[in-house]
């Protein structure tokens, strides 16, 4: 059983110009101990489509699916005192500016304890036992001293740290991370990373991973989501999804990296992301897809079967190398 | 090729205050920064946040003046204080890292690229206009932009509306403070084939600073590595990625994520954070976080950068060998090295 699943999760939001749909048609469904990475562009909808199952969406937005179901148990139609326990406890997410996640009026060693209160039974002393203990796990130095420290007094990587260590207070068995690396330098991120993957395999939780870059996903992701203008165009395992994308826009994602490029010019993406008002009628990416045809530009694509990483496409890459 | 711009122990302090009481502190944000760039080539500087690269940025293009040291730019000595500053600031341009931040709201796009001709030429207001539009073209918009206002454009647009501006005076040398980071990766591509056009046809110099070292790699000349505002390292750009000396560059290099599943990658981890740059470490700045430190010679001596190859490099295990796999100090580059090179 997939420890999160959902089917054709749709998320609407009322503007003042109208409906807007920030994630339509998503399926995704994470097993215990898989890091799945969801890769998209802004405005691509990876966070909105987090922020849904966490349910941290504001009153604007509509939320639909078929499935939306954690360990099997729907959550869609349980009560939201029984979501809350689910939320926070078995589900965590951490965000990608670390510095304005934690409330910069208290200390850390407080907003962990926070935590702690909510969803256990501990008692003071035990809580403030664990808190060292948790700043133990994420390698923060000198955790005893940094629990009475505030978030002004910490460098970004070490908020992010604190963060982690809030989020896993519990024990998850999925922890979100919304771009946990963007906002830091390399050789933090690198340390962030490997905490996360060492934290994963040591407690067998399931990591979703937002994000926006295909280096990341190549070195820490199993699976991979790529998500283009709100749908889900393209879901594969890291390797293939590298070697043999499916869906042209992927296939033109990892070609406009400068790492990949042969040459002096890049082979960039013509054109930008469709917008509320600018949403194409047939596939999405027809606009700027360098094989769109009269097909593309009016019916729109159906998903590939799973062999061609479920490709939203009327004309899917690299059939010859399907995934067996 | 002529160096059109020259620096020699370049330097910028801040004072900093602490309080009523207690006596303000200096931050060296920039130290000791020498280096040259040749007309119509690319050095790119890198390094973490805090080491020094924006300070770079604002003396480079006089916004702020330097604490010592010396800045030759196209032959004139802009430290000497008898030159004419306005007609200096013509050469050298600024694009910043943001361009939601960079450009005025109330300003429409042609006000934007005007005002720089207004302010330092006798250009007629019909001329300026037609400069307005043919830049807008060059860039990769159309003319119709010219009455709008930014918040009509996504982000990648207004980065060209920021390099068209910066343009407007005809610069020598164009400094792009972080240009791609705030975009997405298929609009970065469009945003650097549009640089590498733009250099190609008016012999631009760019100096680019940036912390994404896979966009460096696609776009220098020369990299310059930095650290608590020093230079480590200034390489070709082929020496820097093909033979990293300093243990500080190689450790960036393996710490930046490579979109390649298949590598198998032994990544250097380093320890701890970036020091405070109120108090940097003595002797070398990266002694505290150095894989390869010898504290007998590393905390009390600050290195030198010395020759290594084709690569300039302050460390004291290059200079004196302890370091496996780097180029010897002043003699010919090993046999590994000198191949891949070749």
């Amino acid at each position: 059983m997939p420890l999160l699943e959902v089917r054709n999760l749709t998320v609407t939001f009322d503007t003042a110009s109208g409906p807007f749909k920030a994630v339509s048609g998503v399926d995704l469904s994470i097993e215990p101990n898989e890091i799945m990475a969801i890769v998209g562009e802004s405005g691509s909808g990876k966070s909105v489509g987090m922020l849904a199952v966490m349910g941290l969406l504001p009153k604007s937005a509509t939320v639909t699916a078929d499935r939306l179901a954690f360990e099997g148990q729907d959550m869609l139609t349980m009560s939201s005192r029984a979501r809350r326990r689910i939320i926070g406890r078995e589900i965590a997410m951490i965000f990608q500016e670390p510095i304005a996640s934690l409330n910069p009026c208290f200390t850390v060693g407080f907003q962990i304890g926070e935590m702690l209160k909510t969803h256990t039974s501990l008692s003071r002393g035990e809580r403030h036992r664990r808190s060292v203990e948790l700043l133990e796990l994420v390698g923060m130095p000198e955790p005893e001293r940094r629990l009475s420290a505030f978030p002004h007094q910490l460098s970004g990587g070490m908020s992010q740290r604190v963060m982690i260590a809030m989020a896993i207070s519990c024990n998850p068995k999925l922890l979100i991370a919304d771009e946990p690396t963007t906002a830091l330098d390399v050789t933090i991120q690198a340390q962030i990373l490997d905490l996360l993957v060492a934290l994963k395999n040591e407690t067998g939780m399931a990591l979703a991973l937002i994000t926006h870059d295909m280096g990341v996903v190549a070195e820490t992701a199993d699976r991979v989501i790529v998500q283009y203008a709100g749908e889900q165009v393209e879901r594969q395992q890291v390797a293939g999804l590298f070697s043999a994308p499916h869906h042209p826009y992927t296939e033109a994602l990892l070609r406009a990296l400068p790492e990949r490029a042969i040459g002096n010019r890049l082979p960039a993406i013509p054109g930008v992301v469709p917008g509320q008002g600018d949403r194409p009628t047939g596939c999405v990416f027809n606009p700027r897809c360098p094989y769109s045809t009269e097909m593309c530009r009016e019916v729109v694509p159906p998903h590939q079967p799973i062999e061609l990483g479920r490709a939203l496409c009327h004309y899917p890459r690299n059939t010859e190398k399907a995934a067996a | 090729m002529t160096a059109i711009l020259e620096a020699t122990d370049l330097a910028r302090h801040y004072e900093v205050g602490r309080g009523a009481f207690r006596k303000p502190a200096t931050v060296k944000a920039l130290a000791n920064a020498s280096f040259s760039v040749e007309a119509g080539t690319t050095l790119a500087v890198v390094g973490e946040s805090g080491c020094g690269k924006s300070t770079l940025a604002r003396l480079l293009t006089m916004i702020e003046e330097p604490s010592a040291g010396r800045l030759i730019i196209d032959g004139e000595d802009v430290t000497a204080g008898r030159s004419d500053p306005a007609a200096l600031r013509r050469k050298v341009q600024i694009v910043f890292q943001n361009p939601y931040g960079s450009l005025n709201p109330r300003q429409k796009i042609g006000t934007i690229l005007e005002e720089p001709l207004e302010i330092n030429t006798n250009i007629p207001a019909a001329e300026r206009r037609q400069r307005a539009l043919d830049m807008l073209t060059r860039v990769g918009l159309r003319p119709e932009h010219y009455g709008r206002y930014p918040h009509m454009f996504s982000g990648g647009q207004r980065q060209r509306i920021a390099i068209a501006r910066a343009l407007m005076m005809e610069p020598k040398i164009l400094v792009l403070d972080e240009p791609v980071s705030a975009l997405d990766v298929s609009i970065q591509a469009q945003i650097l084939n549009l640089l590498s056009d733009l250099q190609e046809d008016l012999g631009l110099t760019y100096i680019f600073i940036s912390h994404n070292l896979s966009v460096v790699r696609f776009v220098a000349d020369k990299v310059m590595v930095m650290y608590l505002g020093r230079a480590v390292e200034i390489a070709p750009v082929e020496a820097i990625f093909e033979m990293p000396q300093h243990p500080y560059t190689r450790a960036l290099l393996s710490a930046t994520p490579v979109p390649e599943p298949a590598r198998a990658q032994t990544r250097i981890k380093l320890k701890g954070e970036l020091p405070s740059p109120f108090n940097p470490p003595s002797g070398c700045p990266f002694h505290p976080r150095c894989p390869h430190v010898r504290p007998e010679i590393c905390v009390p001596v600050r290195p030198e950068l010395v020759q290594a190859g084709p690569t300039l490099v302050a460390c004291h295990g290059i200079e004196q060998g302890w370091i496996p796999g780097a180029a010897t100090v002043n003699g010919a580059t090993p046999e590994l090295g000198a191949e891949r090179l070749a």
